[in-house]
């Protein structure tokens, strides 16, 4: 199998440690998974902003660079269903031969939960993560790609974890793209209550399959120290006895909780 | 009928508009009737309307033969304190002045005003529905006008046992479009005030169902 | 009894849905009771759609009967106006809000009645029927409780369904004490704030309105195309009472209202009261087809309004919304709507649906809309909700992106430059992979003045920073790291080199 990384250009600039994450797991797996640089973006910000045009050469630059794999995993739920679900939508608009080129890329494009889960059939990774958890189903996942149970199936198999319940777990956390900015006031009162859902559940870390959302979420709990750190599941999954926990970058960037993040970047330890 | 061929340019400018807004012709899905048109097999119909109208707050009672009937309606107007009661005309409802009450029939229609000084009215029904404990008036046999099971503040609705059908579907296939309809699921009721229900505004704050054989 | 006739405040000069929001997220009272309100209708309506097996395929039929009447629609009018008038009802036809409310008020006027009951309808609040009402002297009475409650207030509606959501017991109270008796029967000395005792106050204000109304008018939920019957949809029994009781019945019926055939009622008499109140059935539901000698209102006069429903037609993404049938679902399980309430929307339609519907109501997709209809296709996180809950399956994440698509690509809204420069600058990085390396590598070097990786507050003003100051004003963020992902796998061959 033929398997590409699509980092999404949101983790390759913030997140890497997330990308990393990802490589280490499918690694332990036995799978090696090739990074193709031409890949940038899934123009899921244009298109949901409303600038569809300067998204046809985004969707474009898309297929051309995962043309020919058999898989792409993707660590964000919504970059996998704008994919998915829309790229469909701006290639009609343009027309030529990039309907067919999405025809025939999209399908083979998997959240990263969906693909251990359905194409590799793993839920035990092997991962070692001592804390308590609560997931936080990012609206894209939850209701475009319906994962479902898989992130939690995920997180129940790791050794050590305690997943915790989420209260109303399905309510959006108010970031939204541009939104978040656009309507910030509205996005700051939906993410407070994602903040205190968080807190109730009495977890230690707050774990989703978006980063974006996690910043937002994040950001709340840093500027409020809350004292909760948010990760990302491929970011947990990664963790090990002989590893755990030592994610430098994280966007839970909570100080007071001692994971403070390191300014420059933690040797990179794999297998 | 004037009225309405003043309006003759209106019609034609938004008939027109709507055909030129459908230019791209769409093509609706065939409509699928997959869903549920009967009762599930093996449902006790009878009680499960009982038991949904009860959900409602409503009175249901439950009676197998002439006298059970007498003395079950017989407490429940007691109960609700009922002393006159509109009945429809040609009303096979006589039999309910054998319980002391005084039986006002609707024959010449009562005024509004009149009507609405009466406590309480009794109709049967065309049918009723099982899974939503739903009781439907057309203005059939026992049942009346409209206005009669409105503005009392009491209905005693009369329910035969082979009245009542499963579902949804198989109600409005029985029913006939022509005749003014009620459907009544319990008695009046709000939640406009912090969504919190409350029995009683405008129609019949009480509602008794006596499901008989 | 003499007063005079109050015209009613409208959404006309709200601000753009941010500005609206800032002011409403401020309203602990409506916040309390939004919270508390949406949850609990969430609860009963997720039990009662739990309850139906065949849920899907009802909604399924739903969309599929609606898209058919959206498809027919000209012939299906035909179908309807025959029949009604076959039936003994008269048909009229309003291009727009005016000419709707020019026939209501001569139809009034024809009947020498100073005075109307009003079932609450979402139509005659989009033409704004009781203004033009009171404009020729004559008083609408509204008779759904939370519609008196908006009404008496001197407020405006927030929620399709429950018009007064927003408002809390104590203060329904208090508006009932205080404006009750200037317009009718005063509420009792002493009235507790339960709802019993508030809904029974209502009976007895309305009671005397009902027995006197010569004139009724409605909106209507579904028209049945090929026998002409109307069908109401309701709780308390006000609908009944101004459906039945006075002599001359004027329905106001959105174009789109219609279905094809009596047996389609089987479809929609499940989604609708599961959906809209979490009821198996809602208490009331009336149908009546033209005039009955001897039973309710003698005179029954359909007014069908176009007032840019062909506009939204005319959309092939946007014309879903025309399938709407006014449940509210989308409101109650919208995390927006939650927090801002209904007010924020400025319209008539608030919540998810209202985003969708009255820019297309308003003409967006033929012209330049003002900055508040604008700003309405923003109003959600697109988090989907809505359409899961939506019982006729409106995609309305969907309509929301191809609405912004309108409002930037086809320039209908007011321009953005710096937006406009910030994605054409981004999507210009996001052409060349070395372009984005580039960045992230300026960032990185930037990053490195961050504190603990994080980036706190920004002391720039507002104006001067746009989104950067809205994203950092209760948000900090991480700061970008030294070394991008594409940097990382480079370096090290994926790790294979570390």
């Amino acid at each position: 199998m033929r398997l590409a990384l699509f980092i999404t250009c949101f983790n390759d600039t913030l997140f890497p440690e997330t990308g990393k994450s990802v490589v280490r797991v499918l690694r332990r797996l036995g799978h090696e998974v090739e990074f193709p640089y031409d890949q940038v973006c899934c123009g899921q910000m244009h298109f949901n902003s409303g600038y569809r045009e300067d998204a046809v050469p985004l969707v474009r630059s898309f297929v051309d660079a995962f043309e020919g794999y058999d898989a792409v995993v993707v660590p964000s739920g919504s970059c996998t269903a704008m994919v998915r679900e829309y790229h469909a939508v701006v290639a009609r608009q343009a027309g030529g031969t990039l309907p067919a080129g999405v025809a025939r890329v999209a399908p083979k494009v998997y959240e990263f939960s969906e693909f251990l889960v359905d194409v590799l059939g793993v839920t035990d990774v092997g991962a070692y993560f001592p804390h308590s958890v609560a997931y936080h189903p990012t609206c894209h996942s939850l209701r475009l790609l319906r994962v479902g149970d898989r992130p939690t199936r995920l997180l129940r198999a790791v050794r050590g974890l305690t997943l915790v319940d989420l209260p109303r777990a399905d309510e959006c956390c108010g970031f939204g793209g541009t939104f978040a900015v656009k309507n910030v006031d509205t996005s700051v009162a939906m993410g407070g209550d994602k903040v205190s859902a968080a807190l109730e559940s009495g977890a230690q870390v707050l774990c989703a399959g978006d980063n974006s959302c996690l910043t937002h979420i994040g950001g709340l709990i840093s500027r409020q120290h809350a004292g909760i750190r948010v990760l990302h599941l491929a970011d947990i999954l990664a963790c090990t006895e002989a590893l755990p926990d030592l994610q430098p970058y994280g966007p839970g960037l909570d100080i007071a909780s001692g994971f403070a993040a390191e300014q420059t970047p933690a040797p990179e330890v794999t297998r | 009928m004037e009225r309405y061929e003043a309006n003759r340019e209106a019609r034609t400018v938004i008939l027109d508009r709507l055909r030129t807004a459908l230019d791209d012709r769409p093509k609706p899905p065939p409509v699928r009737r997959a869903y549920r048109r009967e009762r599930p097999a093996g449902l006790d119909v009878v009680g499960r309307f009982a038991e949904r109208v009860a959900d409602y707050e409503a009175t249901v009672l439950r009676v197998y033969d002439a006298q059970d009937l007498l003395s079950a309606a017989s407490d429940l107007l007691r109960e609700a304190g009922v002393s006159r009661l509109a009945v429809p005309t040609g009303s096979r409802l006589a039999w309910l002045t054998r319980l002391g009450v005084e039986l006002v029939v609707d024959s010449p229609p009562l005024d509004n005003d009149a009507l609405g000084e009466i406590d309480a009215v009794a109709t049967g029904c065309a049918l009723a529905i099982a899974e939503t404990g739903t009781i439907v008036l057309d203005t059939g046999p026992d049942q009346g006008r409209r206005a009669l099971t409105l503005l009392p503040d009491y209905h005693l609705c009369v329910v035969r046992a082979d009245q009542v059908v499963g579902t949804v579907p198989e109600a409005v296939a029985r029913l006939n479009p022509r005749r003014p309809q009620t459907w009544i699921s319990g008695p009046s009721a709000t939640s406009d005030i912090e969504l919190e229900r409350v029995e009683g505004v405008h129609g019949p704050r009480t509602l008794h169902v006596l499901l008989t054989g | 009894m003499t007063t005079s006739v109050r015209r009613e405040p409208t959404f006309v000069g709200m601000p753009p849905f941010p500005e609206a929001a800032h002011a409403e997220l401020a309203n602990d009272v409506q916040r309390a009771n939004l919270r508390a309100a949406t949850h609990t209708i969430r609860a009963k309506r997720d039990a009662v759609v739990a309850e139906v097996p065949d849920w899907e395929l009802l909604r399924r039929a739903g969309e599929a009967i609606k898209d058919d009447v959206l498809a027919g629609l000209p012939g299906y009018l035909e179908r309807l106006e025959v029949a009604v008038r076959a039936a003994g009802g008269v048909v009229h036809w309003a291009r727009d809000a005016a000419e709707a409310n020019t026939i209501v008020v001569a139809i009034a006027r024809a009947k020498g009645v100073d005075e109307v009951v009003k079932v609450k309808s979402m139509a005659t609040e989009e033409i704004e029927l009781n203004n033009a009402l009171a404009r020729a002297g004559i008083h609408a009475w509204e008779t759904d409780l939370a519609q008196l409650i908006v009404q008496l207030g001197e407020d405006l509606p927030s929620h399709i369904l429950v018009p007064a959501i927003h408002r809390n017991r104590a203060e329904i109270r208090e508006i009932f004490v205080r404006e009750m008796g200037r317009f009718g029967r005063p509420a009792p000395e002493r009235l507790s704030d339960e709802p019993g005792a508030l809904a029974a106050a209502a009976r007895r204000h309305l009671r005397e309105k009902f027995l006197r109304a010569k004139v009724a008018v409605s909106g209507g939920n579904f028209a049945i195309a090929d026998t002409g019957t109307v069908c109401v949809v309701e709780s308390e029994g006000n609908g009944r009472m101004c459906l039945t009781l006075p002599e001359t019945l004027i329905t106001v019926l959105g174009v789109e209202k219609l279905l094809p055939t009596w047996s389609d009622l089987e479809v929609f008499l499940q989604l609708l009261p599961r959906s809209a109140t979490g009821e198996r059935m809602n208490p009331y539901t009336s149908m009546w087809t033209g005039v009955t000698p001897g039973d309710g209102p003698q005179e029954f006069h359909l007014i069908l309004l176009d007032n840019g429903r062909s506009d939204v037609l005319a959309d092939p993404v946007g014309r879903q919304a025309l399938r709407c049938i006014r449940c509210s679902a989308c409101l109650n399980v919208c995390p927006v709507y939650e927090r801002t309430g209904g007010h924020a929307y400025g319209s008539v339609y608030p919540g998810p649906i209202g985003a969708i519907l009255t820019p297309q109501l308003r003409g967006i997709a033929a012209h330049r809309v003002d900055a508040q209809t604008a700003s309405l296709p923003f109003a959600s996180s697109l988090c989907g909700a809505c359409f899961d809950a939506c019982p006729v399956r409106i995609d309305i994440p969907e309509v929301l992106v191809h609405l912004r698509a309108q409002l930037v690509d086809g320039e209908r809204g007011p321009r953005d430059r710096a937006e406009e420069v910030g994605m054409k600058a981004v999507r210009w990085a996001f052409e060349k992979p070395w372009r984005i390396g580039f960045a992230q590598h300026v960032a990185g070097v930037g990053g490195r003045f961050a504190r603990h990786g994080v980036i706190g507050r920004v002391p720039l003003p507002k104006r001067f920073t746009g989104p950067v100051s809205a994203w950092f004003a209760d948000r900090d963020a991480p700061a970008p790291p030294a070394e991008s992902f594409r940097s990382w796998y480079k370096r090290t061959d994926g790790g294979q080199e570390e």
